[in-house]
């Protein structure tokens, strides 16, 4: 059986050979909090390329927002602390920069966009001054100038008569409208890589699709990078190239979109697909996964899913899984195909 | 009353075999102008014309109303014994309104409501009090739809306070021990407070309380929307397995048409304070004809890549308008790739369109457009 070694970066689906826009190697991230250390990221490995959509699949709790909030440096730290682990952003490593360094990538190189834009963008300001705000701090641009760019970039995300609506404040606009000001903001700088957490959560299906399409669209233009967090496998499922799934802190499984939902080689990411009801056929009873996520504070020994898997047996209680390669039974190798189950053979072959 | 007082004698232990549900009114009910299916017998809701207008005022001493917000705008329909009236809409379109309305927690502006032949919006006092043991609600959100200084016995408990003629006093520990038995939980765990519960956990305790009084009807607004996918799985098969073991009627309102097409027998979609379209599962969501239907089935995302290119999307443009100054004729105009000079005048109202009447087609259902047409958009091409 073959072993990748856990930090070794895992090839791009195209096969490109091109060096990875980010990487992220063994990350780590704790908090330590009266109750004691609680372990929200637990090695983490993943990479992104130009031009590619990388989704992180998880539930709350799973560590997908921290291995993001990490990546960008907006981690409270204390109570965080990253014990271990690299992100290299073009092969520099962002956790040995300075803060001035890391300041120059963030927003220019590196843009976030939040769930809930509401909160996220200052009420008392115009969208316009925010907007703004991005050019006049990084590129010293003169009030009046900022203000030109902010129309620019709202009709970029189409916002309809950018001119007039410049001056409006959030509470103005709609959510739909308002996650626009958001992937605006995002844009401002045109980043080489853009990290979404769950951008279309708090918005209705008909504007999640318009704000979804949007998104490709201007990533397609750029050419960016694209990190999309989400529990949806829905919104995954439309969008990503490929997928890691996590669970508690670790990612279980990695693999090209098509072959994930085809034949899945994790027990979680199989029992996820099957506990979501279809919108085109009307299913008998749903799959339940049993029990619950764990408690950060006490995650279990071994496979931290084995208290929840049909499939466990004492080996999983006792021994972390690495990240196998998956291969087809012949051996062939499955490219950017890992799944961190003793059984994968079983759970996509039997 | 007195057609209530069968109901109190109803055993109020979890095991429902026993549970008479036999209405022996339904006879008398005398509601007119409802062509209920034969199979399916009397309704036991019946929704007519049901309006919900929020007043805008302006001034602060003398204060004069400015408009209205038409949150729910006449809004029609059925509950049958046993089964699922799933409602989904985007938000803002009046769901948890009409919610709200059933369980007469807000006054209806207009309409009536008929619980077994009975309008509950004209009740008061004691009679109101009777009728609302039997429709009960399960919130979205478990967190804050629990109070965190009780412990999890006196919340499921609590109904019996209100209504005591259900469980006497000395047998109520015992009730609220067999209702956590029931929706999975932990007898053990009555003395425990809400926060030491996961989210699905408080979701069914939310549940064990809507039971408690044995009702028939439970509304359920958005009850799984705040959990997590592989707890959504858990909480919706106990709900189904509850509604088989107690011959619930449920209305589920809910934003995620998936889950709601899992649950319902029959679907209401709503857009600016209306019902658009209704029918089964099968004709909403196999065979639509409203052009608002077809958007909104169109945008959901489906888990499943392959289907990504060969499936038809439909991006609406523009928001839902405002309900305090909704467009004239039909609603959805403003945002209808169909919309013709006649649809700004004449407003469509909810019935089989014309062309599909009497037709053996799945596309025989109620649809509130002027140009129905039947449309697959969920199934890829």
């Amino acid at each position: 059986m073959t072993i990748i070694e856990d930090t070794a970066p895992v090839p791009a689906p195209g096969g490109s050979g091109d060096a990875p826009l980010l990487e992220v190697r063994d990350l780590h991230v704790e908090f330590h909090t009266r109750e004691g250390v609680v372990k929200a990221v637990n090695g983490v490995n993943y990479n992104v390329h130009a031009g590619e959509t990388l989704a992180v699949l998880g539930e709350s709790g799973s560590g997908k927002s921290v291995t993001a909030q990490a990546i960008m440096g907006i981690l409270d730290m204390p109570p965080a602390r990253i014990p271990q682990g690299e992100i290299l952003f073009r092969g520099q490593d962002m956790l040995k920069m300075s803060a001035e360094e890391r300041r120059k990538i963030r927003g220019r190189k590196i843009a976030m966009i939040f769930q809930d834009a509401l909160s996220s963008l200052n009420p008392v300001l115009s969208v316009g001054y925010q907007l703004g705000e991005m050019f006049r701090v990084h590129q010293g641009l003169s009030k009046k100038e900022a203000k030109a760019k902010a129309v620019e970039l709202m009709d970029r995300v189409k916002i309809p008569a950018a001119a007039a609506r410049v001056d409006d404040f959030p509470h103005q606009f709609s959510g739909g409208m308002r996650q626009r000001i958001m992937i605006a903001m995002a844009l401002a700088l045109e980043p080489d890589l853009i990290i979404a957490d769950e951008p279309t959560t708090a918005l209705d299906v008909t504007v999640q699709a318009q704000v979804m399409d949007l998104l490709a669209e201007l990533q397609r233009e750029y050419n960016m990078g694209l990190i999309l967090i989400t529990h949806d496998l829905g919104v995954v499922a439309d969008v990503a190239d490929k997928i890691a799934v996590m669970y508690a802190g670790r990612i279980v499984e990695r693999a090209p979109v098509h072959e994930l939902y085809k034949r899945p080689a994790h027990p979680y990411t199989r029992g996820l697909l099957d506990s979501i009801p279809r919108l085109d056929q009307k299913g008998q009873e749903l799959y339940a996964i049993k029990g619950l996520p764990p408690n950060l504070l006490r995650i279990p020994s071994g496979c931290a899913f084995n208290p929840r898997c049909p499939k466990a047996q004492d080996v999983c209680r006792t021994d972390v899984p690495p990240l196998y390669e998956v291969t087809e039974p012949d051996g062939t190798p499955l490219a950017g195909r890992n799944s961190a189950c003793h059984f994968w053979k079983e759970t996509i072959h039997g | 009353m007195a057609e209530l007082s069968k109901n109190d004698e109803r055993e109020a232990t979890p095991n429902v075999s026993e549970v008479d549900v036999v209405d022996a009114h339904s006879e008398t009910e005398a509601v007119a102008a409802v062509e209920a299916p034969v199979d399916r017998g009397e309704p036991i809701l019946q929704i007519r014309g049901l309006k919900k207008h929020f007043p805008l005022t302006q001034g602060i001493l003398f204060k004069r109303q400015v408009g209205a917000v038409k949150a729910v705008d006449g809004v029609s329909f059925d509950l049958y014994q046993g089964e699922t009236l799933g409602i989904v809409g985007e938000s803002g379109c009046g769901k948890s309104t009409v919610a709200k309305l059933l369980m007469n927690l807000e006054q209806a502006t207009a309409g009536e409501i008929f619980y077994k032949g009975q309008d509950i919006t004209r009740l008061s006092g004691r009679a109101l009090k009777a009728v609302r043991r039997n429709i009960q609600m399960v919130f979205q959100d478990p967190y804050t739809s629990l109070n965190p200084r009780m412990t999890v016995g006196d919340i499921i408990g609590e109904p019996f306070d209100i209504h005591p003629e259900v469980a006497p006093k000395g047998d109520r520990r015992r009730k609220v021990q067999e209702l956590l038995d029931v929706v999975g939980l932990n007898p053990e765990y009555v003395n425990r407070y809400p926060h030491q519960f996961s989210g699905g956990q408080r979701q069914r305790i939310g549940i064990a309380r809507g039971l408690a009084l044995n009702p028939e009807v439970i509304i359920c607004d958005e009850p799984v929307s705040a959990l997590d996918v592989s707890v959504q799985a858990q909480v919706i098969n106990l709900m189904e397995k509850l509604q088989d073991e107690f011959d619930l009627s449920y209305i589920f309102i809910a934003h995620d048409l998936s889950i709601v097409r899992h649950i319902s027998d029959r679907v209401g979609v709503m857009y600016l304070g209306k019902v658009v379209e209704i029918g089964s599962d099968e004709q909403i969501y196999d065979h639509p004809t409203h052009p608002y239907t077809q958007a909104l089935l169109s945008a959901v995302p489906q888990p499943d890549p392959e289907a990504r290119e060969h499936r038809e999307r439909i991006i609406l443009t523009g928001d839902v308008p405002s309900p305090a100054n909704p467009p004239s004729g039909c609603s959805f105009r403003t945002r209808c790739w169909k919309a013709e000079a006649r649809c700004a005048e004449e407003t469509p109202l909810l019935a089989v369109p014309q062309r599909f009447q009497g037709g053996d087609t799945p596309a025989n259902h109620e649809s509130a457009c002027h140009f129905a047409e039947e449309k697959d958009v969920v199934h890829a091409a």
